[in-house]
Protein backbone atom coordinates (compact mmCIF):
# COMPACT_ATOMS: atom_id res chain seq x y z
CA UNK A 1 0.00 0.00 0.00
CA UNK A 2 2.94 2.31 -0.59
CA UNK A 3 2.20 3.44 -4.14
CA UNK A 4 0.46 6.81 -4.47
CA UNK A 5 -2.61 6.50 -6.70
CA UNK A 6 -3.99 10.03 -6.42
CA UNK A 7 -2.01 13.09 -5.41
CA UNK A 8 -3.57 16.48 -4.69
CA UNK A 9 -1.11 19.35 -4.30
CA UNK A 10 -1.91 22.86 -3.11
CA UNK A 11 -5.59 22.75 -4.10
CA UNK A 12 -7.38 26.03 -3.63
CA UNK A 13 -10.95 26.93 -4.47
CA UNK A 14 -13.09 29.75 -3.13
CA UNK A 15 -16.77 30.49 -3.63
CA UNK A 16 -16.91 34.23 -3.16
CA UNK A 17 -15.28 34.78 0.21
CA UNK A 18 -15.69 31.18 1.38
CA UNK A 19 -12.57 29.04 1.05
CA UNK A 20 -13.78 25.54 0.23
CA UNK A 21 -10.22 24.37 -0.41
CA UNK A 22 -7.35 26.29 1.14
CA UNK A 23 -4.18 24.47 0.21
CA UNK A 24 -5.12 20.78 0.20
CA UNK A 25 -2.17 18.38 -0.03
CA UNK A 26 -3.20 14.76 0.05
CA UNK A 27 -1.88 11.50 -1.34
CA UNK A 28 -4.21 8.51 -1.64
CA UNK A 29 -2.38 5.18 -1.51
CA UNK A 30 -3.24 2.36 -3.85
CA UNK A 31 -5.58 -0.15 -2.19
CA UNK A 32 -6.43 1.90 0.89
CA UNK A 33 -9.77 3.00 2.26
CA UNK A 34 -9.40 6.67 3.17
CA UNK A 35 -12.15 8.32 5.18
CA UNK A 36 -12.73 12.06 5.06
CA UNK A 37 -14.43 13.51 8.10
CA UNK A 38 -15.22 17.04 9.18
CA UNK A 39 -18.08 19.40 9.89
CA UNK A 40 -20.56 20.48 7.23
CA UNK A 41 -19.11 23.15 4.96
CA UNK A 42 -15.51 22.05 5.58
CA UNK A 43 -14.97 21.34 1.87
CA UNK A 44 -15.20 17.53 1.81
CA UNK A 45 -17.60 17.30 -1.11
CA UNK A 46 -15.69 20.07 -2.88
CA UNK A 47 -12.60 17.82 -2.83
CA UNK A 48 -14.59 15.01 -4.47
CA UNK A 49 -16.05 17.44 -6.99
CA UNK A 50 -12.59 18.74 -7.91
CA UNK A 51 -11.14 15.25 -8.19
CA UNK A 52 -13.94 14.06 -10.47
CA UNK A 53 -13.90 17.12 -12.74
CA UNK A 54 -17.16 18.72 -11.61
CA UNK A 55 -15.30 21.72 -10.18
CA UNK A 56 -12.04 23.21 -11.35
CA UNK A 57 -9.65 24.40 -8.62
CA UNK A 58 -8.47 28.03 -8.66
CA UNK A 59 -4.95 26.78 -7.99
CA UNK A 60 -3.13 23.53 -7.37
CA UNK A 61 -2.92 20.24 -9.16
CA UNK A 62 -4.41 16.76 -9.00
CA UNK A 63 -2.58 13.84 -10.54
CA UNK A 64 -3.77 10.28 -10.89
CA UNK A 65 -1.42 7.40 -11.64
CA UNK A 66 1.21 10.05 -12.30
CA UNK A 67 -0.86 11.90 -14.91
CA UNK A 68 -2.25 15.41 -14.36
CA UNK A 69 -6.07 15.36 -14.36
CA UNK A 70 -6.76 18.89 -13.08
CA UNK A 71 -9.44 20.60 -15.17
CA UNK A 72 -10.34 17.49 -17.15
CA UNK A 73 -14.03 16.82 -17.80
CA UNK A 74 -15.88 14.26 -15.64
CA UNK A 75 -16.09 12.02 -18.72
CA UNK A 76 -12.35 12.09 -19.33
CA UNK A 77 -11.70 11.36 -15.65
CA UNK A 78 -14.11 8.40 -15.59
CA UNK A 79 -12.33 6.95 -18.62
CA UNK A 80 -9.09 7.03 -16.62
CA UNK A 81 -10.58 4.87 -13.87
CA UNK A 82 -12.04 7.25 -11.28
CA UNK A 83 -15.73 6.87 -10.43
CA UNK A 84 -17.91 8.48 -7.81
CA UNK A 85 -21.17 8.06 -5.97
CA UNK A 86 -23.25 10.95 -4.73
CA UNK A 87 -24.53 12.36 -1.46
CA UNK A 88 -27.95 12.55 -3.14
CA UNK A 89 -28.14 9.35 -5.21
CA UNK A 90 -28.15 10.10 -8.92
CA UNK A 91 -30.23 7.27 -10.35
CA UNK A 92 -32.22 7.28 -13.57
CA UNK A 93 -35.56 7.51 -11.83
CA UNK A 94 -37.76 6.09 -14.57
CA UNK A 95 -35.53 3.04 -15.04
CA UNK A 96 -35.46 -0.10 -12.94
CA UNK A 97 -32.49 -0.78 -10.65
CA UNK A 98 -31.29 -3.46 -13.07
CA UNK A 99 -31.50 -1.04 -16.02
CA UNK A 100 -29.59 1.59 -14.04
CA UNK A 101 -26.72 -0.77 -13.30
CA UNK A 102 -26.82 -2.33 -16.79
CA UNK A 103 -26.55 1.15 -18.31
CA UNK A 104 -23.46 1.79 -16.20
CA UNK A 105 -22.01 -1.54 -17.35
CA UNK A 106 -22.83 -0.69 -20.98
CA UNK A 107 -21.29 2.76 -20.66
CA UNK A 108 -17.84 1.13 -20.42
CA UNK A 109 -18.31 0.17 -24.09
CA UNK A 110 -19.44 3.66 -25.04
CA UNK A 111 -23.22 2.90 -25.40
CA UNK A 112 -23.11 3.68 -29.11
CA UNK A 113 -24.92 0.54 -30.21
CA UNK A 114 -28.38 1.70 -31.28
CA UNK A 115 -30.01 -1.58 -32.28
CA UNK A 116 -29.00 -4.16 -29.67
CA UNK A 117 -30.91 -4.26 -26.37
CA UNK A 118 -29.46 -2.86 -23.16
CA UNK A 119 -30.57 -5.96 -21.26
CA UNK A 120 -28.66 -8.34 -23.56
CA UNK A 121 -27.13 -11.35 -21.78
CA UNK A 122 -23.66 -9.84 -21.28
CA UNK A 123 -24.77 -6.59 -19.68
CA UNK A 124 -27.72 -8.10 -17.84
CA UNK A 125 -25.66 -10.93 -16.34
CA UNK A 126 -23.00 -8.54 -15.10
CA UNK A 127 -25.64 -6.18 -13.70
CA UNK A 128 -27.40 -9.06 -11.92
CA UNK A 129 -24.12 -10.33 -10.53
CA UNK A 130 -23.34 -6.90 -9.14
CA UNK A 131 -26.83 -6.51 -7.70
CA UNK A 132 -26.45 -9.87 -6.01
CA UNK A 133 -23.15 -8.83 -4.44
CA UNK A 134 -24.81 -5.66 -3.16
CA UNK A 135 -27.83 -7.61 -1.92
CA UNK A 136 -30.15 -5.79 -4.29
CA UNK A 137 -31.46 -8.74 -6.30
CA UNK A 138 -34.90 -8.46 -4.71
CA UNK A 139 -35.42 -4.95 -6.04
CA UNK A 140 -33.80 -5.43 -9.47
CA UNK A 141 -37.13 -4.91 -11.24
CA UNK A 142 -38.19 -1.95 -9.06
CA UNK A 143 -38.16 1.52 -10.56
CA UNK A 144 -35.57 3.77 -8.96
CA UNK A 145 -38.14 6.38 -7.96
CA UNK A 146 -39.88 3.78 -5.78
CA UNK A 147 -36.81 2.88 -3.67
CA UNK A 148 -36.13 3.87 -0.08
CA UNK A 149 -33.09 6.03 0.62
CA UNK A 150 -30.84 3.18 1.74
CA UNK A 151 -31.52 1.14 -1.38
CA UNK A 152 -30.96 4.23 -3.53
CA UNK A 153 -27.57 4.75 -1.90
CA UNK A 154 -26.48 1.19 -2.57
CA UNK A 155 -27.78 1.24 -6.15
CA UNK A 156 -25.94 4.52 -6.69
CA UNK A 157 -22.69 2.95 -5.46
CA UNK A 158 -23.36 -0.22 -7.48
CA UNK A 159 -23.57 1.95 -10.60
CA UNK A 160 -20.21 3.50 -9.78
CA UNK A 161 -18.65 0.07 -9.14
CA UNK A 162 -20.11 -1.17 -12.45
CA UNK A 163 -17.75 1.25 -14.19
CA UNK A 164 -14.87 -0.92 -12.87
CA UNK A 165 -12.94 2.00 -11.39
CA UNK A 166 -9.55 1.72 -9.75
CA UNK A 167 -10.44 4.64 -7.49
CA UNK A 168 -13.94 5.18 -6.11
CA UNK A 169 -14.97 8.37 -4.32
CA UNK A 170 -18.12 8.07 -2.23
CA UNK A 171 -19.93 11.02 -0.72
CA UNK A 172 -21.60 9.94 2.52
CA UNK A 173 -22.33 6.35 1.47
CA UNK A 174 -24.22 5.54 4.68
CA UNK A 175 -26.37 8.65 5.08
CA UNK A 176 -30.01 7.72 4.79
CA UNK A 177 -29.28 4.09 5.60
CA UNK A 178 -31.18 2.86 8.67
CA UNK A 179 -28.90 2.68 11.73
CA UNK A 180 -29.67 -1.01 12.19
CA UNK A 181 -28.55 -1.78 8.62
CA UNK A 182 -25.58 0.55 8.45
CA UNK A 183 -22.84 -1.87 9.47
CA UNK A 184 -24.20 -4.62 7.21
CA UNK A 185 -24.30 -2.20 4.29
CA UNK A 186 -20.74 -1.03 4.85
CA UNK A 187 -19.58 -4.60 5.40
CA UNK A 188 -21.07 -5.56 2.04
CA UNK A 189 -19.60 -2.50 0.40
CA UNK A 190 -16.13 -3.08 1.83
CA UNK A 191 -16.16 -6.71 0.72
CA UNK A 192 -17.20 -5.81 -2.84
CA UNK A 193 -14.55 -3.10 -3.09
CA UNK A 194 -11.76 -5.23 -1.62
CA UNK A 195 -12.68 -8.13 -3.94
CA UNK A 196 -12.53 -5.75 -6.90
CA UNK A 197 -9.24 -4.24 -5.61
CA UNK A 198 -10.75 -0.76 -5.66
CA UNK A 199 -9.12 2.07 -3.72
CA UNK A 200 -11.80 4.06 -1.91
CA UNK A 201 -12.10 7.58 -0.57
CA UNK A 202 -15.31 8.18 1.35
CA UNK A 203 -16.81 11.11 3.18
CA UNK A 204 -18.39 9.84 6.36
CA UNK A 205 -20.08 11.23 9.46
CA UNK A 206 -20.45 7.98 11.40
CA UNK A 207 -17.27 7.53 13.47
CA UNK A 208 -18.04 3.85 14.14
CA UNK A 209 -18.00 3.21 10.40
CA UNK A 210 -14.78 5.20 10.03
CA UNK A 211 -13.08 3.40 12.88
CA UNK A 212 -14.02 0.00 11.56
CA UNK A 213 -13.43 0.36 7.84
CA UNK A 214 -10.94 3.16 7.16
CA UNK A 215 -7.22 2.51 6.84
CA UNK A 216 -6.56 6.24 7.26
CA UNK A 217 -8.63 9.25 8.19
CA UNK A 218 -8.28 12.80 6.89
CA UNK A 219 -9.90 15.48 9.02
CA UNK A 220 -11.19 18.45 7.02
CA UNK A 221 -11.62 21.84 8.62
CA UNK A 222 -12.33 25.11 6.81
CA UNK A 223 -10.90 23.89 3.54
CA UNK A 224 -7.73 22.46 5.10
CA UNK A 225 -6.60 19.05 6.28
CA UNK A 226 -6.37 19.40 10.06
CA UNK A 227 -5.18 15.85 10.74
CA UNK A 228 -4.28 12.74 8.78
CA UNK A 229 -3.42 9.25 9.96
CA UNK A 230 -4.73 5.89 11.19
CA UNK A 231 -8.23 6.06 12.74
CA UNK A 232 -7.09 5.01 16.21
CA UNK A 233 -4.55 7.80 16.30
CA UNK A 234 -6.60 10.58 14.66
CA UNK A 235 -9.91 9.92 16.39
CA UNK A 236 -8.30 9.86 19.82
CA UNK A 237 -6.67 13.27 19.26
CA UNK A 238 -8.33 15.64 21.79
CA UNK A 239 -8.43 18.51 19.29
CA UNK A 240 -10.18 16.34 16.69
CA UNK A 241 -12.55 15.01 19.32
CA UNK A 242 -13.42 18.50 20.46
CA UNK A 243 -13.60 20.32 17.14
CA UNK A 244 -14.80 17.64 14.75
CA UNK A 245 -16.28 14.64 16.45
CA UNK A 246 -18.02 16.70 19.07
CA UNK A 247 -19.63 18.82 16.40
CA UNK A 248 -20.50 15.77 14.34
CA UNK A 249 -22.19 14.00 17.21
CA UNK A 250 -24.46 16.98 17.61
CA UNK A 251 -24.93 17.63 13.85
CA UNK B 1 -47.22 -4.96 -23.72
CA UNK B 2 -44.03 -4.74 -25.75
CA UNK B 3 -44.53 -8.32 -26.93
CA UNK B 4 -47.89 -7.70 -28.54
CA UNK B 5 -46.90 -4.33 -30.01
CA UNK B 6 -45.89 -5.89 -33.38
CA UNK B 7 -49.21 -7.73 -33.51
CA UNK B 8 -51.08 -4.50 -32.83
CA UNK B 9 -49.03 -2.79 -35.53
CA UNK B 10 -50.05 -5.46 -38.05
CA UNK B 11 -53.69 -5.11 -37.00
CA UNK B 12 -53.51 -1.31 -37.34
CA UNK B 13 -51.88 -1.62 -40.77
CA UNK B 14 -54.56 -4.10 -41.81
CA UNK B 15 -57.30 -1.75 -40.61
CA UNK B 16 -55.74 1.13 -42.57
CA UNK B 17 -55.56 -0.93 -45.77
CA UNK B 18 -59.16 -2.11 -45.31
CA UNK B 19 -60.34 1.48 -44.72
CA UNK B 20 -58.46 2.71 -47.79
CA UNK B 21 -60.09 0.00 -49.92
CA UNK B 22 -63.59 0.54 -48.47
CA UNK B 23 -63.47 4.35 -48.79
CA UNK B 24 -60.95 5.42 -51.46
CA UNK B 25 -60.99 9.07 -50.29
CA UNK B 26 -59.54 7.86 -47.00
CA UNK B 27 -56.40 6.73 -48.84
CA UNK B 28 -55.24 10.34 -49.00
CA UNK B 29 -56.11 11.01 -45.35
CA UNK B 30 -54.37 7.87 -44.13
CA UNK B 31 -51.23 8.46 -46.23
CA UNK B 32 -50.94 11.92 -44.68
CA UNK B 33 -51.56 10.35 -41.25
CA UNK B 34 -48.77 7.82 -41.85
CA UNK B 35 -46.41 10.59 -43.01
CA UNK B 36 -47.19 12.67 -39.93
CA UNK B 37 -46.90 9.58 -37.74
CA UNK B 38 -43.36 9.04 -39.06
CA UNK B 39 -42.50 12.67 -38.27
CA UNK B 40 -44.09 12.40 -34.82
CA UNK B 41 -41.84 9.43 -34.03
CA UNK B 42 -39.11 12.09 -34.08
CA UNK B 43 -41.05 14.10 -31.48
CA UNK B 44 -41.41 10.94 -29.40
CA UNK B 45 -37.63 10.49 -29.49
CA UNK B 46 -37.09 13.95 -28.04
CA UNK B 47 -39.87 13.45 -25.49
CA UNK B 48 -37.96 10.44 -24.22
CA UNK B 49 -35.21 12.87 -23.26
CA UNK B 50 -37.79 15.16 -21.67
CA UNK B 51 -37.46 17.74 -24.45
CA UNK B 52 -40.27 19.17 -26.56
CA UNK B 53 -39.57 20.76 -29.92
CA UNK B 54 -42.02 23.43 -31.00
CA UNK B 55 -40.33 23.74 -34.38
CA UNK B 56 -40.08 20.30 -35.94
CA UNK B 57 -42.35 21.28 -38.82
CA UNK B 58 -39.12 22.79 -40.17
CA UNK B 59 -37.93 19.32 -41.12
CA UNK B 60 -41.27 18.36 -42.63
CA UNK B 61 -41.16 21.50 -44.76
CA UNK B 62 -37.52 20.85 -45.67
CA UNK B 63 -38.34 17.31 -46.80
CA UNK B 64 -41.38 18.51 -48.73
CA UNK B 65 -39.50 21.34 -50.49
CA UNK B 66 -36.61 18.98 -51.26
CA UNK B 67 -39.10 16.88 -53.22
CA UNK B 68 -40.65 19.95 -54.86
CA UNK B 69 -37.28 21.44 -55.88
CA UNK B 70 -35.60 18.24 -57.00
CA UNK B 71 -38.55 16.45 -58.63
CA UNK B 72 -37.91 18.05 -62.03
CA UNK B 73 -34.26 16.92 -61.90
CA UNK B 74 -34.48 13.53 -60.12
CA UNK B 75 -38.07 12.69 -60.89
CA UNK B 76 -38.34 9.43 -58.97
CA UNK B 77 -39.84 8.91 -55.54
CA UNK B 78 -37.23 6.29 -54.66
CA UNK B 79 -34.44 8.83 -55.21
CA UNK B 80 -36.23 11.81 -53.69
CA UNK B 81 -37.15 10.08 -50.43
CA UNK B 82 -33.54 9.30 -49.43
CA UNK B 83 -32.44 12.76 -50.60
CA UNK B 84 -35.08 14.39 -48.37
CA UNK B 85 -34.05 12.17 -45.45
CA UNK B 86 -30.33 12.88 -45.83
CA UNK B 87 -30.90 16.61 -46.42
CA UNK B 88 -33.12 16.92 -43.34
CA UNK B 89 -30.60 14.93 -41.32
CA UNK B 90 -27.78 17.27 -42.40
CA UNK B 91 -29.88 20.32 -41.52
CA UNK B 92 -30.78 18.66 -38.21
CA UNK B 93 -27.09 18.16 -37.47
CA UNK B 94 -26.28 21.83 -38.09
CA UNK B 95 -29.23 23.14 -36.06
CA UNK B 96 -28.86 20.38 -33.47
CA UNK B 97 -25.27 21.37 -32.72
CA UNK B 98 -26.74 24.64 -31.47
CA UNK B 99 -30.10 23.75 -29.91
CA UNK B 100 -28.91 20.65 -28.01
CA UNK B 101 -26.85 22.96 -25.81
CA UNK B 102 -30.16 24.00 -24.26
CA UNK B 103 -32.91 22.21 -22.38
CA UNK B 104 -36.61 22.50 -21.60
CA UNK B 105 -38.33 25.73 -22.65
CA UNK B 106 -35.14 27.13 -24.25
CA UNK B 107 -34.81 24.02 -26.40
CA UNK B 108 -38.45 24.24 -27.42
CA UNK B 109 -38.41 27.93 -28.24
CA UNK B 110 -35.11 27.83 -30.15
CA UNK B 111 -36.57 25.14 -32.37
CA UNK B 112 -39.62 27.32 -32.86
CA UNK B 113 -37.39 30.25 -33.81
CA UNK B 114 -35.48 28.13 -36.36
CA UNK B 115 -38.69 26.92 -37.97
CA UNK B 116 -40.07 30.47 -38.21
CA UNK B 117 -36.85 31.67 -39.84
CA UNK B 118 -37.24 28.90 -42.41
CA UNK B 119 -40.93 29.80 -42.85
CA UNK B 120 -40.01 33.43 -43.51
CA UNK B 121 -37.39 32.41 -46.07
CA UNK B 122 -39.94 30.25 -47.87
CA UNK B 123 -42.41 33.15 -47.82
CA UNK B 124 -40.06 35.96 -48.84
CA UNK B 125 -37.74 34.34 -51.39
CA UNK B 126 -40.49 34.34 -53.97
CA UNK B 127 -38.20 33.97 -56.98
CA UNK B 128 -37.03 30.62 -55.66
CA UNK B 129 -39.91 29.31 -53.55
CA UNK B 130 -42.94 30.94 -55.22
CA UNK B 131 -43.78 32.37 -51.81
CA UNK B 132 -47.18 31.57 -50.34
CA UNK B 133 -48.37 30.28 -53.73
CA UNK B 134 -46.19 27.26 -53.12
CA UNK B 135 -44.87 24.74 -55.64
CA UNK B 136 -46.85 22.06 -57.39
CA UNK B 137 -45.44 18.52 -57.36
CA UNK B 138 -46.34 16.38 -60.36
CA UNK B 139 -47.08 12.68 -60.20
CA UNK B 140 -43.65 11.08 -60.44
CA UNK B 141 -42.33 7.65 -61.38
CA UNK B 142 -41.63 5.22 -58.58
CA UNK B 143 -38.54 3.02 -59.04
CA UNK B 144 -38.53 3.92 -62.72
CA UNK B 145 -42.17 2.97 -63.26
CA UNK B 146 -44.50 5.64 -64.67
CA UNK B 147 -47.85 5.26 -62.88
CA UNK B 148 -51.40 6.51 -63.40
CA UNK B 149 -52.92 8.61 -60.61
CA UNK B 150 -54.76 5.82 -58.76
CA UNK B 151 -51.79 3.42 -58.88
CA UNK B 152 -49.45 6.24 -57.85
CA UNK B 153 -51.60 7.07 -54.81
CA UNK B 154 -51.76 3.43 -53.77
CA UNK B 155 -48.01 3.11 -54.25
CA UNK B 156 -47.24 6.14 -52.08
CA UNK B 157 -49.69 4.81 -49.48
CA UNK B 158 -47.85 1.46 -49.59
CA UNK B 159 -44.45 3.13 -49.30
CA UNK B 160 -45.66 5.21 -46.34
CA UNK B 161 -47.03 2.10 -44.65
CA UNK B 162 -43.84 0.12 -45.32
CA UNK B 163 -41.64 2.95 -44.07
CA UNK B 164 -43.82 3.39 -40.97
CA UNK B 165 -43.38 -0.31 -40.24
CA UNK B 166 -39.62 -0.45 -40.80
CA UNK B 167 -38.85 2.87 -39.09
CA UNK B 168 -41.15 1.99 -36.19
CA UNK B 169 -39.30 -1.31 -35.75
CA UNK B 170 -35.91 0.42 -35.86
CA UNK B 171 -37.08 3.05 -33.38
CA UNK B 172 -38.35 0.34 -31.06
CA UNK B 173 -34.96 -1.38 -31.15
CA UNK B 174 -33.21 1.94 -30.59
CA UNK B 175 -35.32 2.88 -27.56
CA UNK B 176 -34.44 -0.42 -25.84
CA UNK B 177 -30.71 -0.12 -26.67
CA UNK B 178 -28.07 1.39 -24.38
CA UNK B 179 -28.17 4.52 -26.55
CA UNK B 180 -31.96 4.79 -26.29
CA UNK B 181 -31.94 4.16 -22.55
CA UNK B 182 -29.20 6.77 -22.13
CA UNK B 183 -31.46 9.17 -24.06
CA UNK B 184 -34.23 8.48 -21.53
CA UNK B 185 -31.64 9.02 -18.79
CA UNK B 186 -31.24 12.64 -19.93
CA UNK B 187 -34.80 13.26 -18.72
CA UNK B 188 -34.06 12.37 -15.11
CA UNK B 189 -30.29 12.40 -14.46
CA UNK B 190 -28.25 13.97 -17.20
CA UNK B 191 -25.36 14.68 -14.83
CA UNK B 192 -25.02 11.00 -13.99
CA UNK B 193 -24.47 10.18 -17.65
CA UNK B 194 -21.45 12.46 -17.72
CA UNK B 195 -20.06 10.76 -14.59
CA UNK B 196 -20.48 7.42 -16.39
CA UNK B 197 -18.36 8.67 -19.29
CA UNK B 198 -21.38 9.13 -21.57
CA UNK B 199 -21.62 12.42 -23.50
CA UNK B 200 -25.23 13.41 -22.81
CA UNK B 201 -25.20 16.13 -25.44
CA UNK B 202 -23.90 13.69 -28.04
CA UNK B 203 -26.70 11.27 -27.19
CA UNK B 204 -29.30 14.05 -27.52
CA UNK B 205 -27.73 15.35 -30.73
CA UNK B 206 -27.84 11.92 -32.36
CA UNK B 207 -31.52 11.60 -31.37
CA UNK B 208 -32.15 15.09 -32.73
CA UNK B 209 -30.60 14.19 -36.08
CA UNK B 210 -32.71 11.02 -36.20
CA UNK B 211 -35.81 13.07 -35.45
CA UNK B 212 -34.89 15.46 -38.28
CA UNK B 213 -34.48 12.51 -40.67
CA UNK B 214 -37.92 11.23 -39.65
CA UNK B 215 -39.34 14.72 -40.21
CA UNK B 216 -37.72 14.88 -43.64
CA UNK B 217 -39.17 11.52 -44.66
CA UNK B 218 -42.60 12.55 -43.38
CA UNK B 219 -42.38 15.82 -45.31
CA UNK B 220 -41.33 14.08 -48.52
CA UNK B 221 -44.31 11.73 -48.25
CA UNK B 222 -46.64 14.67 -47.61
CA UNK B 223 -45.32 16.45 -50.74
CA UNK B 224 -45.76 13.30 -52.83
CA UNK B 225 -49.29 12.83 -51.50
CA UNK B 226 -50.71 16.36 -51.42
CA UNK B 227 -48.61 17.26 -54.53
CA UNK B 228 -48.43 20.87 -53.47
CA UNK B 229 -46.05 22.41 -50.94
CA UNK B 230 -46.44 25.80 -49.28
CA UNK B 231 -44.59 27.66 -46.50
CA UNK B 232 -47.45 26.76 -44.16
CA UNK B 233 -45.77 23.37 -43.74
CA UNK B 234 -43.10 25.16 -41.65
CA UNK B 235 -45.48 27.46 -39.77
CA UNK B 236 -45.58 27.21 -35.99
CA UNK B 237 -49.09 25.78 -36.01
CA UNK B 238 -47.77 22.82 -38.01
CA UNK B 239 -45.14 22.23 -35.31
CA UNK B 240 -47.84 22.50 -32.69
CA UNK B 241 -49.83 19.92 -34.64
CA UNK B 242 -46.95 17.44 -34.29
CA UNK B 243 -46.81 17.96 -30.52
CA UNK B 244 -50.62 17.67 -30.42
CA UNK B 245 -50.45 14.32 -32.23
CA UNK B 246 -47.66 13.11 -29.94
CA UNK B 247 -49.77 13.88 -26.85
CA UNK B 248 -52.92 12.46 -28.42
CA UNK B 249 -51.15 9.24 -29.41
CA UNK B 250 -49.03 8.92 -26.28
CA UNK B 251 -45.26 8.68 -25.99
CA UNK B 252 -45.20 5.22 -24.40
CA UNK B 253 -44.64 3.21 -27.57
CA UNK B 254 -43.87 3.56 -31.27
CA UNK B 255 -47.51 2.90 -32.17
CA UNK B 256 -48.57 6.03 -30.30
CA UNK B 257 -47.59 8.48 -33.07
CA UNK B 258 -49.56 6.49 -35.66
CA UNK B 259 -52.63 6.12 -33.45
CA UNK B 260 -52.39 9.84 -32.72
CA UNK B 261 -51.89 10.83 -36.35
CA UNK B 262 -54.75 8.63 -37.60
CA UNK B 263 -57.03 9.88 -34.81
CA UNK B 264 -56.06 13.49 -35.46
CA UNK B 265 -56.57 13.36 -39.22
CA UNK B 266 -59.88 11.52 -38.97
CA UNK B 267 -61.27 13.84 -36.28
CA UNK B 268 -60.10 16.81 -38.30
CA UNK B 269 -61.66 15.59 -41.55
CA UNK B 270 -64.98 14.64 -39.98
CA UNK B 271 -65.13 17.70 -37.74
CA UNK B 272 -64.30 20.01 -40.67
CA UNK B 273 -66.98 18.36 -42.81
CA UNK B 274 -69.63 18.44 -40.10
CA UNK B 275 -68.80 21.70 -38.31
CA UNK B 276 -66.88 23.85 -40.75
CA UNK B 277 -66.55 26.78 -38.35
CA UNK B 278 -65.79 24.84 -35.21
CA UNK B 279 -63.44 22.00 -36.12
CA UNK B 280 -60.49 23.52 -34.24
CA UNK B 281 -62.68 23.73 -31.15
CA UNK B 282 -63.58 20.05 -31.50
CA UNK B 283 -59.89 19.12 -31.86
CA UNK B 284 -59.08 21.21 -28.79
CA UNK B 285 -61.85 19.50 -26.81
CA UNK B 286 -60.52 16.07 -27.86
CA UNK B 287 -57.02 16.99 -26.68
CA UNK B 288 -58.40 18.33 -23.41
CA UNK B 289 -60.28 15.09 -22.80
CA UNK B 290 -57.16 13.05 -23.56
CA UNK B 291 -55.01 15.11 -21.18
CA UNK B 292 -57.63 14.95 -18.42
CA UNK B 293 -58.73 11.35 -18.69
CA UNK B 294 -56.00 9.52 -20.64
CA UNK B 295 -52.62 11.15 -19.95
CA UNK B 296 -50.91 8.21 -21.66
CA UNK B 297 -52.75 9.09 -24.88
CA UNK B 298 -54.45 6.61 -27.20
CA UNK B 299 -51.53 4.20 -26.79
CA UNK B 300 -51.87 4.36 -23.02
CA UNK B 301 -55.61 3.66 -23.34
CA UNK B 302 -54.93 0.71 -25.62
CA UNK B 303 -52.28 -0.59 -23.23
CA UNK B 304 -54.64 -0.35 -20.27
CA UNK B 305 -57.43 -2.06 -22.22
CA UNK B 306 -55.11 -4.96 -22.98
CA UNK B 307 -53.84 -5.01 -19.43
CA UNK B 308 -50.31 -3.65 -19.74
CA UNK B 309 -48.45 -0.43 -19.15
CA UNK B 310 -47.93 2.33 -21.66
CA UNK B 311 -44.25 1.71 -21.64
Amino acid sequence: MSEVLLQATGLRLAFGGVKAADGIDLGVMKGEFLAIIGPNGAGKTTFINMTTGYLRPNAGEISYEGQRITGMSPRAIVKRGIARSFQLPQLFLEHTVEQNVALAVASRDGIWSPLTPLLRPGYRDEARDLLERFGLTGIAETRADALNEGARKLADIAMAVALKPRLLLMDEPTSGVAASEKMDVVETLARVLRDAKVTAVFVEHDMDVVERFADRVAVWSQGRIAALGPPGEVLSDPAVQREVIGIERHA
Amino acid sequence: MRKIEPLLAILLAGAMIAAAIAAPWLRFVLTIALAKGIAVMGILLLLRAGQVSFGHALYIAFGAYTVAFLAPRFGDAMILLPLAAVGAGALGLVIGLFVTRYRQIFFGMLNLAMSMVFYSLLEKLYAITKGSDGIRVEIMPVAGQALDRITYEWTIFGIALGLAFVLGLLLRLYLASPMGEALAGIKTRETRLEFMGVPARGVLLSAYVMSAVLGGIGGALIAMTSRHVTPLLAYWTSSGELVFIAILGGAGGVLGPFLGAAGYELVRVYAAASFADAWQMILGAVLLLVILFAPGGLWGMAARAIGGRGR
